[in-house]
């Protein structure tokens, strides 16, 4: 295939991943991967590269208009990154080392847990309960909503540290943003309302894919003609996204069949990465 | 430090961190979407025509791995080093969001968040130098 083929189909590919990304609150990052190494036989290596940069513009694009609004927690995330980046760290070695089969199975396997996660009911339970740490740490926080401010407190930070450590580590090994196992971290384990979750998780997305970034770089794992189409499109596609998600709210049958597919896709990395032609 | 300094300082409170980082970020990411665009126009340019094979890992060419063989290449308008300049800068971004806070932090005289601030920085570096010797 010719660059220009290619450079053009990874384009379309690209901004259908970004768009439906955007719209499901999966990211880019995970259906980009499958779509490269299944069919267009792209060295997986290559592609959590490329992935891995489109994180950090998807990211950045969105948390600088998150964080204005007033959502974002600042030191939560600030205090979190110690442990995504050391985490991510980890895994951008761990990448070095490991057979890609098995960075494929893995690959599927968070990818079905990440389909999982995006479909289950959310509960919002707020806790006002203040630990010592917390004070000390003031990681407690207020959020602006339509009935006026809301105050909320966290719980399990070490928990929730120690949950963040292996969603940086999935996002070095993998080359994704890992955005569904921050949001566990956050909602589930620290008792974060979903706004602040959210948006405190993909801001700090962009800062744990650089730390792993900069390990990918020097090992040659970002190739510029493949990065180039691949981040230009997931940007314009989560653009669009969050256009269409101002107007209409993400829809419950959009969420189920994006979860089919990648469901579908995960199957097929899993399987391939054990017959070992991944 | 005149008394228009002092007012900077003082005037420098919780709310005006969000809007400085909502800038850095915003900004790093269109800037460094223009040079990979641009990059990426030269080098389709000049290589459309040759065979896209990512097939077998094996690197990429050395004037895009290292910082010096990328600025040689931007500066002879390589197409590959100009798209590996503004992936520098994408990545850079963050990193530069921390060094931001960091310092909007010490304004508002949050020395414990100062201090987490430069030690994500620092495990950011370590990360930077084991990618190289590693």
């Amino acid at each position: 295939m010719s660059v220009i083929e290619f450079t053009i189909i990874i384009l379309i590919g690209s901004y259908t991943a970004g768009l439906l990304g955007s719209l499901t609150g999966l990211g880019g990052g995970v259906v980009i991967i499958p779509l490269l190494t299944l069919l267009l036989n792209v060295d997986i290596h290559y592609a959590i590269g490329a992935s891995l940069v489109s994180v950090i513009a998807t990211s950045s694009g969105s948390a600088a208009a998150y964080v204005k609004e007033g959502f974002t927690n600042l030191r939560l995330g600030m205090f979190l990154e110690i442990a995504t980046t050391t985490g991510a760290m980890c895994g951008a070695i761990l990448a070095i080392y490991m057979p890609t089969q098995y960075i494929a199975v893995l690959f599927g396997v968070i990818l079905i847990f990440s389909a999982v996660i995006s479909l289950r009911k959310k509960e919002e339970n707020i806790t006002h309960k203040k630990s010592e740490l917390v004070e000390k740490l003031r990681l407690s926080g207020t959020y602006p909503a339509s009935a006026g401010v809301v105050s909320y407190g966290v719980s399990n930070v070490a928990g929730g540290f120690f949950m963040m450590l292996f969603a940086g580590v999935i996002s070095g090994l993998l080359g994704i943003g890992s955005g569904a196992l921050k949001v566990i971290a956050m909602d589930t384990i620290m008792k974060v309302p979903f706004k602040v979750s959210t948006t405190t998780s993909n801001f700090m997305i962009g800062v744990t894919a650089s730390a792993s970034a900069v390990v990918y770089l020097q090992r040659g794992y970002i190739s510029p003609g493949l990065a180039m189409p691949v981040v230009i499109g997931v940007l314009l596609g989560a653009l669009t996204g969050s256009k269409i998600l101002v107007h209409t709210t993400s829809s419950r049958w959009l969420r189920w069949v994006f979860a089919i597919v990648v469901t579908f896709l995960a199957g097929q990395m899993i399987y391939n990465g054990i017959r070992g032609k991944i | 430090m005149d008394y228009g300094q002092q007012n900077v300082m003082k005037k420098f409170k919780d709310a005006d961190m969000p809007l400085l980082i909502g800038r850095v970020l915003r900004a790093g990411m269109v800037l460094s979407i223009s040079v990979v665009f641009f990059g990426g126009v030269f080098y389709i340019v000049r290589h459309g025509h040759s065979i896209a094979d990512y097939r077998k890992f094996k690197g990429i060419p050395e004037f895009v791995q290292y910082a010096s063989g990328i600025f040689h290449g931007v500066l002879s308008f390589k197409g590959q080093a100009i798209i590996q300049l503004g992936i520098l800068m994408l990545i850079a971004t963050p990193i530069l969001r921390i060094i931001f806070s960091a310092i909007g932090f010490v304004l508002e005289k949050d020395y414990l968040y100062f201090f987490i601030s430069l030690l994500v920085l620092l495990i950011i570096f370590i990360s930077t130098i084991s990618g190289h010797v590693g």
